[in-house]
Parts: C-alpha cells; structure tokens; sequence
C-alpha cells in the first residue's frame, strides 16, 4: 500500500508539473464549452425562406403571416410556379420553400390540408432544423381554427419533445462532457505510459517489485479522479451559464460516468501497450480516438442522419452510448429502466477491453 | 573469487521463433565481484541480461538470481536486486529528494531508515544544496551517479547496469566507477554491461559475447594473456570480428 501511495503521489507530481497536461485538463473543458455553446450554434435565426402559395386564399394567407411573425425565418421571395423551386435552392436565395397546393382553405376545412416543406439538404443540419421549426409553427397555426383538423405537413420527420426550442447547448453540454472524460482518460493515460517507455523509466519499474497490475492502476487513478473533477465543472457550467436541464438521478449519472471512464481508460491503455512514444500515443488517440468520437458519436451530427456504412460503424464507439446515457438523464430524466441496452454495451465494451489491455500489458510476454 | 554464487546460469538460451538470441550461456557471479558483460551490439547481451533480471522468460536452460529460480521466483528477484538502465532512469521534472523518496518507496524502504540513507546519499554525492533542484537543471554526470545511488537505495545484494555510462565525460566515468569499487567491497555483486573496453579492464572478471555465445571469460590480465596482446580493446576486436550476425 505504502508502495502504492508513492507511485500515486509520483503521478500527481508529473501532471501538476506538466505545463501542457494541465492546459489539456483544465483549459480544454473551458475552452470547448464556450466553443460550443457560444460559437458553434445550430440554432437557425432568420433563415431565408421562399413562398409558393397556389391558393392565395384567406387560410393560406394567413398562414404565411404566421410563418413570419417571429423571427425565425425572413421572406425572401414569392414564387408563381413550381419551376422556380429549383432555381432559388440553385441560387441560394432560399434555405427552404413552403409549397401550399391549390384550394387551401376548402381542403384545411375538410382536414386535408398538405403543405409541402421543401428544403434545401445541401445542409442537412439546417435543412433539418428549418423544416422542425416551420412544422412546429404550422401545427400552432391551425389549432387557432380546429382542434381536430390538422395540416398535413410533408415531410415532417421531426418531432422535438425534450428540446422545444432546439437549444443546441442542451446537446452539447452532455457532448462536451463525453469529449473531455474520453480525451482525459485515454489520451492522457496513454500519454503518460508512453511518456515512462520512451524515457525508459517504466524498465525501471517493471523491475522494480511494482507489480504490472499496480503500474496500471497507478496510472490510471489519477486521470481517474481529476476526470471526474472535470467532468462535474463542464457540469456546473452547463447548469449555470447555459441552464441546461438536469432532470435525473445524479447518482446514477456518476455511475454512469464511472463505466464510461473505466472504459475510455481502458482503450488508453491498450493504444499504449501499442505505442512506443509519446507522440505515438498521441496521435493514436486523436486520429482513432477523438475524431471518430467528435464526428460519429452524434455528438454534433446525429447518427440518425448518416449513411448506413457509418451508422453501424457508430456503434463501436463508447462514445456514442455515453451519449445517448447522459442526454437520457439529463435532458429527459431517464433511469436505468430506460437506458439499460447502453449501459450494457458500455459495460461490454469495458470488458473486453480492459481484458485486452491488462493481458498486452503482461510484462513477460515471450 | 572466493564469495558465494549470486548469479548462477547453466546452458541458458532464448528463442525468438527461429533466431537464437542467446545460445546457452553458463555463467558463476560471485558476491562482491565487478563482472562485466561484453559484446556488440546485437549480441545478446541484453536479451541475457532481461532474463536474469525477470523481464523475459528463457527458452531453455537454468538460471538463479540471488539464489531464486527465474523462471519460478522472479518477483522474489526484483526485490533482491538493483537495476539501472540504459537510458536514464530517473525523472527530470522531480527533485532529487522526490526521485529518492518515489523509489524508496516502491522498494518498501521504511520511512525512518528512508530518511537516514537520504541523508548520507545527499551527503556523499555533494547534493545537499540541491535537494529541492528538479533533474532536468543538475548536470548529466551528477544525474548519472544519483541514479546509480537510487538504483542501491533498497540496499540490494546485486546490482544490473546497462550500459550505465553512455553518453556522459571522461571524468564522470570515473567517478561512477568509484561509486561501483565501493559498492563492491561492501559486497555487492556488480554486474555490468558497456561499450568502452577501457572500463572493461575495471572489472575484476568480463566476459564477451559473439552471436548469442559465450566467446570468453576470464579476468582481464588473462584473456590478454590468452589472446596475446596488450589491451582489452585488441581482445574484443579479435573476437568480434568473427561475428557472423548483422547488428
């Protein structure tokens, strides 16, 4: 135990003494946050949008006023045929076209009405929260006149129960918290355990009576701990500066975090069974590590969207269920009733790769 | 040499697939005795020594270490024994007192007698004043003898060297060899690995090996006198360049 504590203590010495860890640790939480809940916002503010009104009716009318009264979208254009969708979408004048057909009001009072919601998919992400957004104001629209005769609205895939106003930070947050957790436990681990190859003090140790299991855990509870210290500051900031929701068990959320950090460790430590330098485990970590987990996790892009290639590819990434956990719990309060086939996967996961790991880690291995 | 067997080897050998990296070597190391262990590079030399220090698992062959069994007992041996590696072992970006403390402590030394062989290591080294210093501003050669004092801090019977003076100054060297004549007539067996023939006339007996063989080991005056000429340099240079391996 005594053997234990001195390791450790070496350990918090080397990261409080490492100029780039600790910037790493500390300022990328900070950093990522305000990118992310500041800068890179898919909230859309006055997209542009084209009109092609068949009927010209008193309904129809009044409906495109709707459509204009809050700010979320500026007319830019009222089309006379069909032919000129193509040419605004080609021009760029128009993220989105709202096509009403001909004999609007008889048809709305009939409970037939269709509008057509065309947008333009060149940009998805927009394409995307444009058409929830006008499909939403549309459904508001025509309870003022009916409770039972609804617009058909095509096509309208969106439905936006947890997030109503589509506040992209809510997202982001549980994002930004998987990003960090996974950045700080595998990176950094393995980065150190390189860091001990290269400078060819872990031959030292490992003849030393430190036994391997011990040399893993040494490393591993430091990034344990202060991943867990950074993970409740992404949290508090979400909660007061972005007002993000907490809606579930903090308990759970912990144990959660747990899992998902006993797995980001273990997949560090098996890069740096693999890797010889430091540069190695670097580079192992953010070209199979973060980029998969920033663009396949549905972190910013949803998986929902993606072709089918990556979507199953998707799935192998811790990421992407840690994710969907935390969004679970956070945003829609679920408990583990709701969120056992992730928390499955992950622990899965896990599993397999600390068994992975700890057995490349053997030091005698011819 | 007349002090118990500390390091015993009987025909030991280490198989990569189809390569033998060594070929049984027998070896008698003495308790007290400076034995150095010779070769080019890619002789063997290292994956030998790896054995007998428990990072690899012979093929074949019998080794004792201590008087533990290595292929049985290897934890038994990494507490009997010190090692000092090629590349330097300690950590620049703590002090001294931290580097001495984190390897006390992984040894198990006990905190009261920690501090008393702290104090008399400080002393001996002329560190005293740089206790607090981290590595990384304390010249090389200062660094090289604290690290082969760390390497003794659990006050081991045997000490494994590496190459220990790679890369560091005439004078240095010397006085690292000091440090090793001393841990010797306290009874430490000394074994050690190097490119420089000059301190291969140091050791009280070397061996040299050619492509995972046992070429020759004697005392330095007697494998001159086997191999008729005047420095150990010349001895070496006869026997390597026999070597049919690649290096």
């Amino acid at each position: 135990m005594k053997t234990f504590r001195a390791f450790i203590h070496k350990e918090f010495l080397h990261i409080l003494r490492d100029r780039r860890t600790l910037l790493v640790l500390f300022g990328m939480p900070v950093l990522q946050i305000v990118l992310f809940g500041y800068a890179i916002n898919t909230e859309v503010k006055e997209a542009n949008v084209a009109v092609l009104d068949q009927s010209r009716d008193e309904r129809s009318v009044s409906l495109v006023n709707a459509l204009f009264s809050a700010n979320w979208f500026r007319p830019v254009e009222t089309l006379k045929s069909p032919a000129d969708i193509d040419r605004v979408f080609k021009a760029g004048k128009a993220k989105m076209v709202v096509e009403i057909g001909p004999d609007f009001a008889k048809r709305f009072a009939e409970g037939r009405a269709q509008i057509a919601l065309i947008a333009d998919a060149s940009d998805p992400n927009t394409a995307k929260v444009v058409t929830g957004y006008a499909a939403q104001m549309i459904a508001q629209w025509s309870r003022r006149f009916s409770t039972e005769h609804t617009v058909e609205v095509l096509p309208v895939e969106y439905r936006m129960h947890y997030n109503p106003e589509m506040k992209s930070v809510f997202l982001f947050v549980p994002g930004v918290i998987t990003v960090i957790l996974m950045l700080v436990s595998a990176m950094l681990t393995s980065i150190s355990i390189a860091r001990e190859k290269e400078h060819g003090t872990m031959e030292v140790m490992l003849v030393s009576p430190l036994r391997p299991g011990m040399i893993v855990l040494g490393k591993a509870v430091p990034y344990l701990v202060l991943s867990l210290l950074n993970a409740a500051f992404v949290l508090v900031i979400g909660l007061l500066l972005f007002g993000v929701p907490m809606n579930g068990s903090y308990l759970l959320l912990l144990l959660e975090g747990l899992l998902f950090i006993l797995t980001s460790l273990s997949l560090g430590l098996l890069f740096s069974t693999i890797a010889k330098t430091q540069q190695e485990a670097l580079m192992l970590s953010l070209f199979v590590l973060m980029m998969p987990t920033i663009l396949l996790s549905g972190f910013i892009f949803p998986t929902s969207s993606m072709p089918w290639a990556l979507r199953a590819f998707s799935n192998i990434i811790p990421a992407k269920h840690f994710i969907i956990i935390l969004r679970g719990i956070m945003l829609k309060g679920n408990g583990v009733a709701v969120l056992w086939p992730q928390t499955l996967v992950l622990a899965g996961m896990c599993t397999v790769l600390l068994g992975i790991s700890i057995k490349k880690f053997n030091v005698r291995l011819q | 040499m007349t002090g118990a067997i500390t390091i015993h080897a009987k025909a030991l050998t280490k198989r990569f697939g189809a390569f033998t990296a060594v070929d049984a070597i027998d070896l008698d190391v003495h308790a007290g005795e400076i034995f150095g262990f010779l070769g080019a590079n890619g002789a063997g030399k290292t994956t030998a020594m790896k054995m007998l220090i428990g990072l690899l698992m012979p093929t074949a062959g019998e080794a004792r270490v201590a008087g533990y069994d290595v292929y049985t007992q290897s934890e038994a041996i990494k507490r009997s024994i010190g090692y000092m590696g090629q590349r330097f072992s300690l950590y620049n970006d703590l002090t001294v007192l931290e580097n001495i403390q984190f390897y006390g402590g992984v040894y198990g030394v006990p905190p009261a007698e920690l501090k008393r062989r702290t104090d008399s290591l400080v002393h001996d080294l002329g560190l005293k004043e740089h206790v607090n210093t981290r590595l990384q501003s304390l010249p090389l050669g200062w660094k090289q003898k604290l690290a082969f004092s760390v390497a003794m801090i659990h006050e081991p019977k045997i000490i494994f060297l590496d190459e220990p003076t790679g890369g560091v100054d005439l004078i240095t060297r010397r006085q690292f060899w000091e440090l090793i004549y001393a841990a010797s007539a306290k009874g430490v067996t000394v074994f050690v690995t190097t490119h420089y023939m000059d301190e291969a006339e140091y050791c009280h007996r070397a061996s040299i090996m050619v492509d995972g063989v046992m070429a020759a080991c004697d005392t330095p005056a007697a494998l001159k006198e086997q191999f008729k000429v005047k420095t150990m340099d010349e001895v070496f240079y006869q026997l390597a360049r026999s070597a049919q391996r690649a290096e």
